[in-house]
């Protein structure tokens, strides 16, 4: 876990790609992809192993368990589409509506999951909580905003190795999330979408067993 | 004797010549159902395996499609159908010849299966894309003979594995079917006639007359080679003045980035402007087809090239072969160097340039080997699960079918001739439902079993997504590279993980030109010129060969020699320095050398086992030495030896070798690594799993993908008995693995270990140091790494950090 100020609010990078604000209670998790499997093989496309789900929600239920989060943020496209989410295995949903109870849930609408109305919980566009703004994209000239979607990931050159993890980027202005779900890629930090909308001076938080804090590489 | 219809007997009086004993036997035997004709190249061959086929084609009478002619490059399809062209206008024969390969153009494809012709000359993907049509029965219809050219080296991948299966499928479509093969020396031709006979009908072996003896040499300069490295640019020198004394010369490389290199160089010292060209699979092919114009035409004295041009094209008067670097493997040698002469009854002429003192050890050997005429290679285990998987989504690309009828037909394949119908359902499985321990999304199934049984495609429109990514070729993904600007010239491809290495302003070399990285735009790799004399990064990887166990055993026997006359004097005083510092490998017995070197403890194991074998220890030992905390960051296998680097020394051998644990905990280790995460990445996009292609184009390598090796990670973890799990550690281990050969060792050795501690690196590990195909273990060094490297860019807060060392490179 890697601990740093935001915009006032002290937060913590989890080593998993979530976020935790200990004054409030609230962890942050972006970019699930819930249900990827299920949207590929419904397109047509392989039938990849339809694992995804329960391994992303085990690892937000280990962070739950571990934060004791009183509400839980998750920062867009929870659901790979609306027809992913409406699919989803029962044991699945129950598992979701398992996690949900006792605490405040937030589902912030995502570019691939316009509002999943059947999952319980609250639906927002966005979600401002002093002194932050919760957005799922980025939108430029904002400012103490926690967005999404570009699934950031950030390459360390040490003594004759390249290692590339997930990322979070964070500037006096912006923190992006790195995404949280199993089925996901990720968009290296040096990609000019990355470069124009974080600052010169923004770092990379990478995730991993010990999350290391780096410049972002760029 | 069957007697030729007049038209030949007077073809052949005409040309003054007559026909070969083994185009007789051919023309004799061609009613068998399967022939396997062994014979050197310049012996006609094809002419022997097209003779038949003309004949009976001779009378006009034939309507459609009569023979198909498959070989493993696009190149030779249209060079075959020049070559067969000339003979078939002089005799005025009225027949019809085409070839199709991914080059041919659509209109043209679409007559060919409206229409076919005569005699078609393809390759395996696009004979496996022809059958995937619905009209597929239509086309090859009338179909009586196939003739599979070089298929001793289609018989040794899984391009082969592909083709048998398509036959086994044109057998049920055409039933008289007659199946012929063409081979170059191989040391068990029965296992290619295995392959080739449709089971249980037997396939016969005709042997030709193999010709004289090559004469090949290895060219000794007054320059020693150096200590290591595998360019061979000493020999620049001694090599342009052979080139300067012969017509044409073919400079063979191990592997594309060599190929550069060596070009850039041979350029820099070709003061004299001899006409010297490149050519190997990653150029353009438009770059490609200039050489081989200029070659045709006699325009080039020199060609720097890689196994591209390694079959049978006809490459005009070439007189000399040069090979730089050590062969690797003797059938290898002996086939490139008989193919590429075309004189038939003359010797082929051939010189080998060690790169390093140990290749000269290397081909001192294979030259031995040569000389006695014995032959090196491996057996083949059963055909590959993955490509079944493939061959079973083409056949339902073509329409509904029978699961017992399909199965009787695969089976009829030499490679799958003892596939069980327990291993086939699997397969049917895994194509229909994803074959997962937890079904899920059953109304998503690719593949549906209709009320009468037969099993067909959910969704029709799946056929163009098979169709699509057709084929067993594992290239890593490649960027195009072009010059900067509009219209640009396309200069070749490179890896995707060397481009996402660059940044702005490296430069490197490509089609003999050093240039620098400029963007990347619209998966298009944007270069400008660069006039700098040496590239900062090399180049991009290529395939290596690995050197045969037959071959490495020599080499350990040549070693007890007291001293070494047969060597150069440079070679053999390196050897004498190294039982001098060190010592020498012994039979019996593992040598282990451990010395610090760049800041890290270096452990060299030279257990000669093979490139794979060598590569899986290292994955065992790194692991037990992660476990008992030795902190190794990696490791690397030659066919000699395997070098691990890491923090802290291994002071008792005798437990990490200790067999029992290794092969226990082998499953365990294996899971994590990346040599099996590439194994399974290559399976699962043969059998389907992985789509390279898809219709909405080029999945755009963003943050749309994820990693095959999350499917491999997830795949352990929840269903860890799945098929394609299964496939991976089936072919990782005959492949990448090959375990059999590590126990081998270590009865060999039992506890005979001679662990030497010394204080720098010795004479023998030299060449290692240079080596690439570097594996990282993501281990606890691995966390340390990046803490210290973190903390130093953090010190310096704000500055960016420092200019990376690049893992891709290629030892000058």
């Amino acid at each position: 876990m890697c601990d740093l100020t935001f915009c006032g609010a002290a937060l913590k990078a989890l080593g998993s790609g979530a976020l935790f604000w200990p004054a409030e209670g609230v962890l942050c998790v972006s970019d699930l992809h819930l249900g990827k499997a299920e949207r590929i093989a419904r397109r047509g496309g392989a039938a990849l192993p339809p694992y995804e789900t329960r391994d992303t929600l085990t690892r937000l239920a280990t962070d739950l368990e571990a934060t004791r989060a009183r509400t839980v943020i998750c920062l867009g496209d929870s659901f790979d589409d609306l027809a992913a989410a409406r699919a989803m295995p029962e044991e699945e949903r129950l598992w979701i509506t398992r996690l949900q109870a006792g605490r405040r849930w937030i589902w912030i609408e995502g570019n691939h999951d316009p509002g999943p109305i059947e999952y319980g919980g609250t639906h927002l566009g966005e979600l401002h909580l002093a002194p932050l703004t919760f957005r799922h994209i980025a939108q430029t000239g904002k400012t103490r905003e926690i967005s999404g979607h570009y699934h950031p990931k950030a390459t360390l050159h040490t003594r004759g190795r390249a290692i590339t993890r997930p990322a979070f980027l964070i500037d006096s202005d912006k923190l992006i999330m790195p995404a949280y779900g199993t089925y996901t890629g990720g968009l290296r930090s040096h990609d000019a979408v990355l470069t124009r909308i974080m600052r010169a001076d923004a770092r990379a938080i990478l995730t991993g067993a010990h999350p290391i804090e780096i410049p972002m590489p760029r | 004797m069957s007697a030729l219809p007049p038209q030949f007997t007077d073809w052949f009086t005409a040309k003054g010549w007559s026909i070969h004993p083994h185009q007789q036997t051919m023309l004799d035997r061609a009613s068998e159902p399967a022939l396997l004709l062994i014979a050197p190249t310049g012996g006609g061959k094809t002419l022997a395996g097209f003779l038949p086929s003309l004949a009976e084609l001779s009378d006009g009478t034939h309507e459609g499609l009569h023979t198909l002619y498959i070989s493993p490059l696009k190149a030779l399809a249209s060079d075959i159908k020049r070559n067969l062209r000339t003979p078939v206008d002089e005799m005025g024969l009225s027949i019809r010849i085409e070839d199709r390969t991914g080059d041919t153009s659509q209109t043209q494809k679409n007559r060919q299966r409206a229409d076919p012709p005569h005699i078609l000359l393809t390759t395996p993907e696009s004979l496996a894309l022809l059958t995937s049509y619905e009209d597929a029965p239509r086309m090859f219809a009338g179909l009586r003979r196939v003739i599979v050219d070089e298929i001793h080296a289609l018989a040794e991948s899984k391009r082969g594995d592909q083709l048998f299966l398509a036959l086994a499928r044109l057998q049920s479509l055409c039933p008289d079917l007659r199946r012929v093969g063409l081979s170059a020396t191989v040391e068990d031709p029965g296992a290619i006639a295995h392959l080739l006979a449709c089971h249980p009908d037997p396939c016969a072996i005709l042997q030709a007359d193999p010709g004289p003896l090559p004469d090949i040499k290895m060219l000794v300069t007054d320059e020693a080679p150096p200590w290591s490295g595998s360019g061979g640019k000493y020999a620049i020198p001694a090599v342009l003045e052979q080139v300067k004394q012969h017509k044409t010369t073919l400079i063979f490389h191990n592997t594309r980035a060599q190929a550069e290199l060596y070009f850039h160089n041979i350029w820099l010292a070709n003061s004299d402007g001899l006409p010297i060209g490149i050519h190997h699979g990653s150029l353009d092919r438009q770059q490609r087809e200039k050489v081989e114009q200029a070659m045709v035409a006699g325009d080039l004295k020199a060609i720097v090239c890689t196994g591209t041009l390694d079959l049978g094209i006809d490459w005009g008067d070439v007189d000399l072969i040069i090979q730089v670097g050590a062969p690797k493997n003797v059938k290898r040698l002996v086939q490139r160097i008989g193919r590429a002469n075309h004189r038939y009854n003359a010797p082929s002429k051939a010189l080998l340039v060690p790169a390093n003192r140990f290749e000269v050890v290397e081909c001192v050997a294979a030259l031995e080997a040569v000389k006695e005429g014995a032959l090196d290679g491996d057996p083949r285990g059963p055909g590959p699960r993955d490509v079944l998987c493939q061959h079973i989504l083409i056949t339902a690309a073509a329409g509904p079918f029978e699961a017992d009828a399909l199965y009787a037909e695969v089976i009829t394949a030499g490679a799958y001739s003892t596939l069980t119908r327990a291993e086939f359902d699997a397969c049917i499985d895994f194509c229909a439902t994803g074959g997962y321990a937890l079904r899920a999304y059953d109304q998503w199934q690719r593949l549906q079993r209709r009320a009468d049984g037969q099993w067909q495609l959910r969704d029709p429109r799946a056929a163009q997504r098979i169709r699509m990514n057709i084929g067993t070729i594992q290239d890593t993904d490649t960027l195009k590279v072009r010059f900067k600007g509009r219209g640009g010239k396309p200069l070749g491809e490179i890896e995707e993980g060397f481009a996402a290495t660059l940044t702005a302003g490296d430069t490197f070399l490509i089609g003999g030109q050093i240039v620098r990285y400029d963007s990347l735009r619209e998966m298009t790799v944007q270069v400008t010129r660069d006039a700098a004399k040496k590239p900062k990064i090399a180049t991009f990887l290529g395939t290596k060969f690995a050197t045969s166990t037959q071959l490495s055993q020599r080499i350990i026997e040549m070693f007890q020699q007291p001293g070494w006359p047969e060597l150069p004097a440079h070679t053999a005083e390196w050897l004498a320095l190294q039982r001098k510092v060190s010592r020498l490998p012994e039979p019996g017995r593992l040598l282990i050398e451990s010395f610090p070197h760049d800041g890290r403890v270096h452990t060299a194991v030279y257990g000669f086992a093979g490139r794979n074998a060598m590569q899986t220890l290292g994955l065992l030992l790194t692991k037990r030495m992660e476990e008992t905390g030795l902190n190794p960051l990696g490791f690397l296998a030659t066919d000699y030896a395997t070098l691990i680097w890491g923090l802290d020394p291994i002071r008792d051998p005798g437990p990490l070798f200790d067999i029992q644990s290794l092969r226990d905990g082998l499953e365990r280790w294996l899971a994590g690594n990346a040599v099996m995460k590439r194994t399974f990445r290559a399976s699962a996009t043969i059998a389907g799993l992985i789509e390279c292609n898809t219709p909405s184009a080029r999945k755009s390598g963003r943050q749309a993908t994820f990693s095959s090796d999350i499917l491999y990670d997830t795949l352990a973890k929840y269903d860890p008995d799945h098929l394609m799990l299964n496939i991976t550690r089936q072919e990782a281990m005959r492949g990448l693995v090959d375990f059999g050969r590590i126990e081998e060792m270590c009865a060999r050795i039992e506890d005979r270990f001679d662990l030497i501690t010394l204080d720098r690196v010795t004479p023998l590990a030299a060449p290692l140091m240079l080596e690439v195909g570097r594996v990282p273990i993501k281990g606890l060094a691995e966390e340390k790494l990046l803490a210290e490297e973190a903390a130093r860019l953090m010190s310096t807060a704000g500055l960016p950090p420092e200019p990376s060392r690049k893992e891709w490179r290629v030892p000058f």
